[in-house]
């Protein structure tokens, strides 16, 4: 189709009139299952399926009309012609729902501390404003970091244009959007209560369908590669978005009730329905949040730092030891429960041997600025990467730690998890994300730097002080709880009625409330810098006159 | 075969043992081969190239 160029005649992709024909009907569908809905929020639901897929016929049919008759070249000028549209998407789309997902923590931090703060409402219980933090700040900030750094460095370590010429789009938009009908599901009410897989069935497809997408995208853009090796930052996205398929396919089996209502029934029952739980929760920890954010790591830290990867073999070692050993250690947190004791050891014996790959990954990382240790003096960039390593360094070491049995008995349930929780979470993946971020932002706009280096120093700054506040008020506050709960009187009573704990936690709780506030008012700053940068940075381009944004570079 | 949880935990006390020791020995050679040095030390720049 995109040869006929000697006469310009424009026709449909395959893709973009199938694509508009299948939203077509899916505008349909949802508008029948609306109306058949069995409760007013499954409605809502449907109508926002509608809603969104007539959109998407609209947004086909009209980018068509727009578009020239043939589609982008792949190279131009013998260059690969990047598609960064969709990677723009996916960096804005995570400023926005970090901040988000920063505040809605903040305010359940406060809800602990002051339950008064839930207002009395529905809509705003811990019980439902805790997935939407949780979801929010992983799969939401964190996960659209990962579509958009993916995109990015799958196209520049292969040297070709992304696969695909809607689809690309439909990732992006159409994981946007999932990540609407989850979040407000959760202020409905609608959860399948499975920690970090609390969407429904419907969201849980719709999915489905997007990340299988974003897998052939990216391992079509790999196969179309002009570098005979794949760059080790691929592997690590390759094993995040596959083992990310078969976890969220495991966990999901559901059966929903019907096709015109939200609640579905799983299809494992008892212990091992909770062992599939937390074989997909701590794997959404091991591939999501660390698989995802280390190939960030290998691309980001070199690039920045301009030196090579330490040590390319210890990459590799990293990367094979780290999936082999992740995919185990899920029953370390289900110890002392119905799981039977051999899979209980078993997950704490891969999990202490990830010690291993952990550490190796994180001297690898911090070593590949050996040669550039100065440029932490004047890179704040540089500086929040190189502290997310080192956090991925410290989280990993806790980790393990933790999921011995006998410290175990001391920390689970308590606030100790919390803590370290929050040090990976904020420390490592916020972090690398932050990095990331400030690196793409001039890169994706053309622009010859970030608006203020200030600013990210101020912002790296503040929320180091939050994490410090919020994983050391944690970490007491964790040992504390556990140290009470456990706690026998001589004549071999419990020492402490469960309310008196709970009274104890308070002077931290608001401890971590004001570490949490700290780290959404740096968010703040970067999305200020991010929003600078883009509307009054300077161009790279220097040969275009200044005056190209005159309004906006007179306001400072 | 019985399927009891000795023939289980058997099997992966031994071949299950074996198994990761083998695909661990693999990528050690893979990695560390001298002949693949120059190979991976280029890989090592790539994020370092411009178009």
């Amino acid at each position: 189709m995109a040869y006929a160029a000697a006469a310009p005649h424009k026709s449909m992709t395959l893709g973009e009139a199938g694509s508009a024909i299948a939203f077509a009907a899916l505008a349909l569908l949802s508008i029948i299952i609306a109306a058949k809905a069995y409760t007013p929020e499954y409605a809502f639901h449907a109508y926002l399926f509608a809603a969104g897929s007539v959109a998407a016929v609209f947004a086909i049919v009209n980018r068509y009309y727009e578009r020239p008759a043939e589609l982008p070249p792949l190279t131009i000028d013998g260059k690969p012609n990047y598609n960064m549209g969709p990677v723009k998407f996916g960096t804005i789309a995570s400023v926005f729902w970090g901040i988000a997902g920063f505040t809605i923590g903040l305010l359940i931090a406060l809800q602990l501390a002051f339950p008064a703060l839930n207002f009395d409402t529905a809509w705003l219980s811990f019980g439902r404003m805790r997935p939407l933090h949780t979801s929010a700040v992983i799969f939401a900030f964190g996960g659209n970091v990962l579509i958009a750094s993916s995109f990015y460095v799958v196209q520049r370590t292969c040297r070709a244009r992304l696969v695909g010429d809607l689809t690309p789009w439909f990732v992006v938009l159409g994981y946007n959007f999932f990540i609407v009908i989850a979040g407000t599901g959760y202020l409905l009410g609608i959860t399948q209560g499975k920690e970090y897989a609390e969407p429904e069935w419907y969201a849980d497809l719709w999915l489905t369908v997007v990340w299988v997408a974003y897998f052939l995208v990216f391992l079509g853009t790999i196969m179309r590669r002009k570098e005979q090796h794949i760059y080790v930052a691929n592997w690590f996205y390759i094993a995040f978005i596959l083992t990310i398929a078969v976890l969220h396919l495991g966990n999901n089996a559901t059966i929903p009730v019907s096709i015109f209502s939200p609640k579905s029934y799983i299809v494992w029952s008892g212990v091992q329905d909770a062992l599939v739980q937390w074989w997909y929760g701590h794997n959404a920890v091991g591939f999501f949040l660390t698989a995802g954010f280390l190939a960030i790591m290998y691309y980001f830290i070199p690039k920045r730092a301009e030196r090579p990867v330490y040590s390319y073999r210890l990459s590799i070692i990293h990367f094979w030891a780290l999936i082999f050993l992740y995919i185990w250690a899920g029953p370390h947190h289900l110890h002392y429960t119905a799981l039977p004791d051999w899979a209980q050891t078993l997950g704490m014996t891969f999990s202490i041997m990830l010690w291993m790959p952990s550490w190796g990954g994180m001297i690898n990382g911090l070593m590949t600025l050996s040669g550039a240790w100065d440029k932490l003096r004047t890179d704040p960039v540089l500086r929040m990467m190189v502290v997310s390593v080192a956090f991925y360094g410290m989280s990993t070491f806790e980790g393990p730690l933790m999921s011995v049995k006998a410290v175990n008995s001391l920390s689970h349930y308590t606030d100790w998890t919390i803590g370290h929780v929050h040090s990976g979470a904020l420390g490592w993946v916020a972090y690398i994300s932050f990095g990331a971020l400030y690196c793409l932002v001039p890169w994706l706009w053309n622009k010859e730097r970030l608006y203020s280096m200030k600013a990210v120093s101020w912002h790296f700054w503040i929320s180091t002080l939050g994490i410090v506040l919020y994983i050391s008020s944690m970490w007491v506050a964790g040992i504390l709880q556990g140290l009470m709960w456990r706690a026998y009187t001589a004549l071999g009573f419990l020492e402490y009625s469960f309310i008196e704990t709970v009274e104890a936690m308070h002077p931290f709780y608001v401890i971590r409330a004001l570490g949490g506030a700290l780290f959404v008012a740096g968010s703040l700053i970067m999305a200020w810098n991010v929003w600078k940068t883009i509307t009054a940075g300077e161009d790279v381009r220097e040969q275009l006159p200044q005056a190209t944004q005159p309004v906006l570079v007179a306001a400072e | 075969m019985p399927a009891t949880y000795k023939f289980f935990a058997e099997f992966a006390q031994t071949w299950g043992l074996l198994y990761f020791v083998a695909v661990f020995l693999a990528v050690l050679i893979y990695a560390l081969a001298p002949s693949r040095k120059n190979r991976f030390d280029a890989a090592a720049r790539m994020p370092l190239q411009e178009d």
